[in-house]
């Protein structure tokens, strides 16, 4: 015992060990009332590092070569021990974080996470996301079947209808001049290596910010704002050992979900694996019906809703990828008196429950074939989408808030 | 030491800041360059020579020429006959827009009426458009005179490669060079005028 504090002493006088752990887990303050919602950030943190981890063991067997690539996955698929879980625990994972991330975002939304003084928080959040977008779309081509093929073949044509500079930028995106073994070499460089050097980055920039502001609650209001004689707040827990215990039990039950998709429905009828993928990709033919994975589909569906205008694509191109930056925007465009929904009035909820739905249903839109029913269904929810958010300085100005709780409030 | 600021040394910090990040610019560049297309990539655009005479009447090939799927249509009389029937459900009718060589600008945009070659590249996000010379399948509707579907995003073009109004791809398919070697034998990617 005696040795291990000399130890720790030793280390301590040449790096702030005991002082961090105390900054951010022993003296870190979460409030009390956290709910069911506030799970999902520490879930996101768990699949980073499964996905880190599978990935790096999944790279020892894996060819990045348009001739092996395909025949790599099957390789890792049959032959290598265990390869198939190696596998499986990857391309679950990747739906997964995007299951917890837009669990998390809609946390954001529905307590005001991203009000002041969390707006940079929320703006290092939607990076994340965003990288996130980039590095499960990279990754998506590395199996080299048919979605994968073609899904980037769309996506990397969405750059050439850029003004002017769209078509050398899709030539430069590419290598070449159409997606060949050149685009899947360095998809596979930037997937393993660049994109999640930067993610673990922001990550991290992520925690320091929450650790700077604090944590946000159900109620939307500042536990600091009342503490006691020793500066602590009166309605927070040490993150260690309370908050770590609680999650800790988030964790067992995600994990259990997470290995029901694994050994009963890896590809979850389609969604988290297509079934196209499992043909080699084939620059000769797309598949007869082609979607993105579910987790892009609203943001496909609302580039398929907008018409062409003047002969140009670029307004639907421009409206996705206005439809994922406007997040940036929101701790501006929200002028409510409060942040939580539970104080929020009738106006908020009824356009914050219109977002769910036009996102949930521009996502299953972006999955079917387009029809001109569809089409139409689309632009409308579409429209809900954007209202959303254009509309929120004037509606949350107007709506009929409750007064806030002085202290936080749980059952 | 003076409060005043010594604009000499201040000047040289602005000049030497400035050079570095030239210098940096500079340095940056082989990075960026090394995504453009290599010179093998650059290289692999050989022409391709197809025979046509199995090709029956009706019936399309799709032959890869710079890794993208060119067909060719051998089109019947009834398939050249319907084109003229709705000029007026189509974006460019009359090829106006340049997606087509000078010797292709005409009303089967083709050299030869009934051998269309054109690129099989959706000028929309570039799916490749699925074949359908069937008459008013019931999928497509009864005014379906043959052409192109494609699977993407709900493109639609006629069997001269024209795209219709109300779909998301902009203009026509592309056209690519080609000329023909003997009456059957058709090359892609060379339309000089020297034999080859």
């Amino acid at each position: 015992m005696n040795l291990l504090k000399k130890l720790l002493g030793w280390i301590d006088t040449r790096f702030p060990l005991i002082a961090t752990f105390k900054e951010h887990a022993s003296e870190y303050y979460a409030p009390k009332n956290f709910n069911f919602w506030y799970f999902f950030g520490g879930l996101a943190l768990l699949v980073l590092v499964i996905q880190i981890l599978s990935g790096i063991f999944l790279t020892m067997n894996y060819k990045p070569d348009a001739l092996f690539a395909f025949a790599s996955v099957e390789y890792i698929m049959r032959d290598v021990h265990w390869g198939w879980l190696l596998r499986y625990i990857h391309s679950t994972g990747a739906s997964m974080f995007f299951v917890v991330v837009y669990l998390h975002i809609f946390r954001g939304l529905m307590y005001g996470s991203y009000r002041n003084p969390r707006e940079l928080l929320w703006i290092i959040g939607m990076i994340i996301y965003l990288a996130l977008m980039g590095e499960a779309f990279m990754g998506y081509l590395l199996p080299w079947g048919q979605m994968s093929f073609w899904g980037a073949q769309v996506i990397v044509n969405l750059f050439s209808s850029v003004p002017f500079i769209g078509h050398d930028l899709a030539i430069l995106i590419r290598g070449d001049y159409v997606v060949s073994d050149t685009t899947l070499n360095r998809f596979f460089a930037l997937h393993v290596i660049a994109i999640p050097l930067i993610l673990v980055l922001i990550v991290f920039a992520h925690i320091v910010a929450l650790h700077e502001v604090g944590s946000n609650n159900p109620d939307g209001i500042e536990i600091k704002k009342h503490k006691d004689a020793n500066g602590i707040p009166l309605d927070g827990i040490p993150f260690f050992p309370y908050m770590v215990v609680k999650d800790s039990v988030a964790a067992v039950v995600f994990l259990m979900v997470f290995c029901a998709i694994i050994f009963f429905a890896p590809d979850m009828g389609g969604y988290f694996l297509e079934n196209n993928n499992f043909v080699p990709a084939n620059p000769m033919k797309t598949p007869e019906h082609i979607a993105p994975v579910w987790y892009f589909t609203p943001y496909y569906a609302i580039l398929r809703a907008v018409p062409p205008i003047f002969g140009s694509q670029f307004p639907g191109v421009a409206a996705m990828g206005i439809a994922t930056v406007i997040f940036f925007f929101l701790p501006w465009l929200d002028r409510g008196k409060v942040k939580s929904i539970r104080y929020r009035g009738l106006i908020y909820k009824t356009f914050l429950t219109l977002f769910v739905i036009s996102f949930v249903g521009l996502g299953w839109l972006g999955q079917m074939p387009s029809t001109p029913t569809y089409t139409m269904i689309a632009r409308i929810l579409a429209v809900v989408y954007f209202a959303f958010f254009l509309l929120m300085p004037w509606y949350t100005k107007i709506d009929k808030c409750k007064p806030e709780p002085d202290r936080v409030t749980s059952k | 030491m003076t409060d005043k600021v010594n604009l000499k040394k201040r000047r040289l910090l602005i000049a030497s800041t400035a050079a570095g990040g030239v210098a940096a610019a500079g340095a940056g560049a082989p990075f960026v360059l090394s995504f453009m297309p290599s010179e093998r990539v650059k290289a692999a655009g050989a022409p391709v020579e197809v025979d046509l005479k199995t090709l029956k009447p009706g019936m399309m090939i799709s032959v890869e020429w710079q890794g993208k799927p060119v067909w060719i249509v051998h089109r019947t009389k009834e398939m050249l006959d319907l084109l003229s029937n709705h000029n007026d459900k189509l974006v460019d009718p009359e090829s106006s827009v340049e997606q087509q060589p000078k010797y292709c600008t005409n009303a089967y945009r083709s050299i030869k009426p009934e051998y269309l070659v054109v690129l099989g590249v959706c000028t929309h996000l570039g799916c490749s458009p699925t074949y359908r010379p069937e008459v008013a399948p019931t999928d497509l509707g009864k005014d379906w005179p043959g052409g192109w579907f494609c699977p993407c995003h709900g493109s639609r073009f006629d069997l001269a490669a024209r795209v219709y109004k109300g779909v998301p791809a902009p203009s026509n398919l592309i056209v690519p060079p080609h000329k023909y070697l003997s009456d059957t034998r058709v090359l892609i990617g060379d339309d000089s005028k020297e034999a080859a």
